[in-house]
């Protein structure tokens, strides 16, 4: 080495008096949920959807917060085929009962057969459809044969012979069997598609590779990474079912007479189209829009949780 | 592409016996006497409930009835209606009728779903997509009975249009306003996966070359980004052919127009199970034969796709 100077002084490092100031790099947390909840949360037709579902909700459970009419009562005939007046504010229909009242009591029969529909079509066709996907070979063959069965069957067909053949037997729980009972092998195929792409991914290698059992790599990984398609098919499934059981009972294999349902009321309602509309009207708007909040909240998940549909738009 | 053919046919043979298994199962195997649940509340007339007993082989061990049962269906043997009338000849009459309905409804759903599909994926994001996709959200989630309701309503009611139910006049003028709100209510998904495709083969680069080549925008939107997206369409029509023969209940018994839906409506409103049971059957059958159809169009259209 020569004794020539440095041309550069370079300090010792003790000297050297560096400091990142202002540069505050804030942590944006990031993740799949978080990132659908940010973009959720700047659409007002999601906090438009939600306000629906939860009133229709807050109908079901508390009926009495929105009408002091008792169930199934309270009908006059001299009142039949009414215009709106103070305090019953829909009219009333052919058999004189108030519609309003009768739409905020519909609002229980409905969702609870959305939410038992949701209930056995999860129940049901997750496993069918994570077993299927997770493990292959034999066990996926037979399991996806028998969701073709199902699949092969239109489910509103496959309901209306199973609630014709219950004629006395005919309950919410009935009604969302034999719909659930049927509906569930789509959310089964959907399910088999994506742990099929989701299987193959490193970190189910690692899991397995780390003496993770299998059915235990399913449940705490392969599974949790698939549930997208399924929350955004069950969403729209739950206002699917709610037309399902109004289509039923539209056509007098649902529920009976008694219970008081949107489907049930439209149906009464249909005879006197000419010259009571209105009594058709309104649960009709009951359940189209309760339908729509659900279909609605459905893709914007959809759209939330899916990073190529959010460049889409 | 015989071999693919071959194959599906072939895998449709169990789903086939596995569907109407499930349909005889569903109803004959329930605890109980069988013909007394197919009444209902009603009292069985004897010759009827001998009738049906033999007609459902009930003195048969349950496999049986169900291989006995399946013979008949295939010999063409359907058994009669509540009515007495054979259920061949009410298929023969009837089957036409729903045929005619659901093809029309289908060809309006084909051009509503390629051309919103189209005007929207070309202009993303403007006035017109925003506006479309709010309409199509409101009107998937419209029921069906209440479309119909509404249509009647207003197009046969109050404005006089068109007649407020078809009767007997099966032509397709008569039968145009149930077509056209049957369209309404499905053309949905065609229409999105037209705009999706629409985007994205705007951005390909066969497009892009296209535009690089110096073609006008007027050849460019037909030729190059409308055609290669109508392969997604096209299946989609073609499987709701299938769910839309499966499901006219609703608007052929609202309608009133006499096809096979209208004999299940009514079976369905005066709970004649024996009856109802035979047309499920026959309409999952024809739903399946139809699903086998789409699949293999879908392996004729897109070269692509080959199952070996």
């Amino acid at each position: 080495m020569s004794n020539r100077p440095s041309e550069h002084y370079v300090a010792p490092i003790e000297d050297a008096n560096v400091e990142v100031d202002a540069l505050k790099l804030k942590e944006r947390k990031s993740n799949l949920w978080l990132d659908a909840w940010r973009d959720l949360r700047r659409r007002p037709l999601f906090y438009a959807a939600v306000a629906m579902v939860l009133l229709v909700t807050l109908m079901a459970l508390w009926p009495t917060l929105f009408t002091d009419v008792p169930p199934n009562s309270e009908c006059s005939l001299s009142n039949s085929n009414g215009g709106a007046v103070a305090g019953h504010p829909m009219g009333f229909t052919r058999q004189g009962c108030d519609i309003y009242a009768r739409v905020v009591w519909g609002a229980r029969t409905s969702l609870a057969v959305g939410v038992l529909v949701v209930a056995i079509t999860a129940a049901i066709g997750i496993p069918m459809g994570a077993i299927a996907g997770f493990f292959g070979g034999k066990i996926d063959s037979f399991l996806s044969r028998i969701g073709d069965i199902f699949f092969s069957i239109p489910y509103f067909l496959a309901a209306v012979v199973v609630m014709s053949v219950l004629s006395d037997l005919r309950s919410v729980w009935t009604i969302a069997l034999a719909i659930g009972g049927f509906a569930w092998a789509s959310l089964a195929r959907i399910l088999r598609a994506e742990i099929l792409q989701v299987k193959n991914s490193d970190y189910i290698m690692a899991s397995e590779a780390v003496g993770r059992g299998r059915m235990s790599t399913l449940m705490r990984h392969a599974l949790p990474n698939s549930l997208t398609p399924v929350i955004v098919t069950l969403t729209i499934a739950l206002g699917a079912a709610i037309v399902a059981e109004a289509t039923l009972s539209f056509l007098g294999v649902g529920l009976g007479d008694t219970v008081m349902s949107w489907g049930n009321d439209i149906s009464k309602a249909q005879t006197s189209i000419r010259t009571a509309p209105m009594s058709l009207v309104w649960p009709s708007l009951a359940l189209t829009l309760t339908v729509l909040a659900f279909i609605v909240l459905g893709e914007l998940i959809r759209d939330a949780l899916d990073p190529k549909a959010r460049a889409r738009r | 592409m015989l071999t693919y053919i071959l194959r599906r046919v072939l895998q449709a043979i169990p789903v086939f016996f596995g569907t109407t298994f499930l349909i005889y199962f569903m109803v004959f195997a329930m605890p109980g006497d069988p013909i007394a649940g197919l009444f209902g509340d009603k009292t069985p007339n004897p010759a009827v409930a001998d009738a049906l007993r033999a007609q459902f082989n009930l003195d048969q061990p349950f496999i049986m009835q169900y291989l006995l049962y399946m013979k008949d269906f295939f010999t063409g043997n359907l058994g009669v209606t509540f009515s007495g009338q054979q259920v061949s000849d009410v298929l023969a009459r009837a089957f036409p009728v729903t045929l005619k309905l659901v093809l029309m409804a289908v060809v309006l759903e084909f051009i509503l779903s390629v051309v919103i599909g189209l005007i929207s994926g070309l202009r993303k994001g403007k006035f017109f997509d925003n506006i479309s996709l709010v309409v199509a959200l409101v009107l998937s989630s419209v029921p069906v009975f209440v479309a119909m309701f509404v249509a009647q309503y207003f197009v046969g009611i109050k404005w006089g249009l068109a007649p407020v139910t078809v009767g007997a006049d099966t032509t397709w003028g008569a039968m145009f306003l149930p077509a056209a709100v049957i369209a309404l209510t499905v053309y949905v998904t065609g229409m999105r996966l037209m705009r999706g495709s629409v985007i994205e083969s705007r951005q390909a680069d066969y497009v892009r070359t296209a535009y690089a080549k110096g073609l006008t925008h007027k050849r460019i939107v037909p030729v190059h980004i409308a055609r290669n997206s109508l392969i997604p369409v096209i299946t989609n029509t073609a499987a709701s052919f299938g769910a839309l023969i499966a499901g006219t209940t609703v608007t052929e018994g609202i309608f009133n127009i006499p096809g096979i839906g209208q004999v299940l409506y009514q079976a369905i409103t005066q709970s004649e199970v024996p009856t109802v049971v035979t047309f499920v059957t026959i309409l999952t059958v024809i739903y399946v034969i139809v699903n086998i159809l789409v699949d293999l169009l879908y392996a004729v259209l897109d070269p692509r796709i080959r199952y070996v």
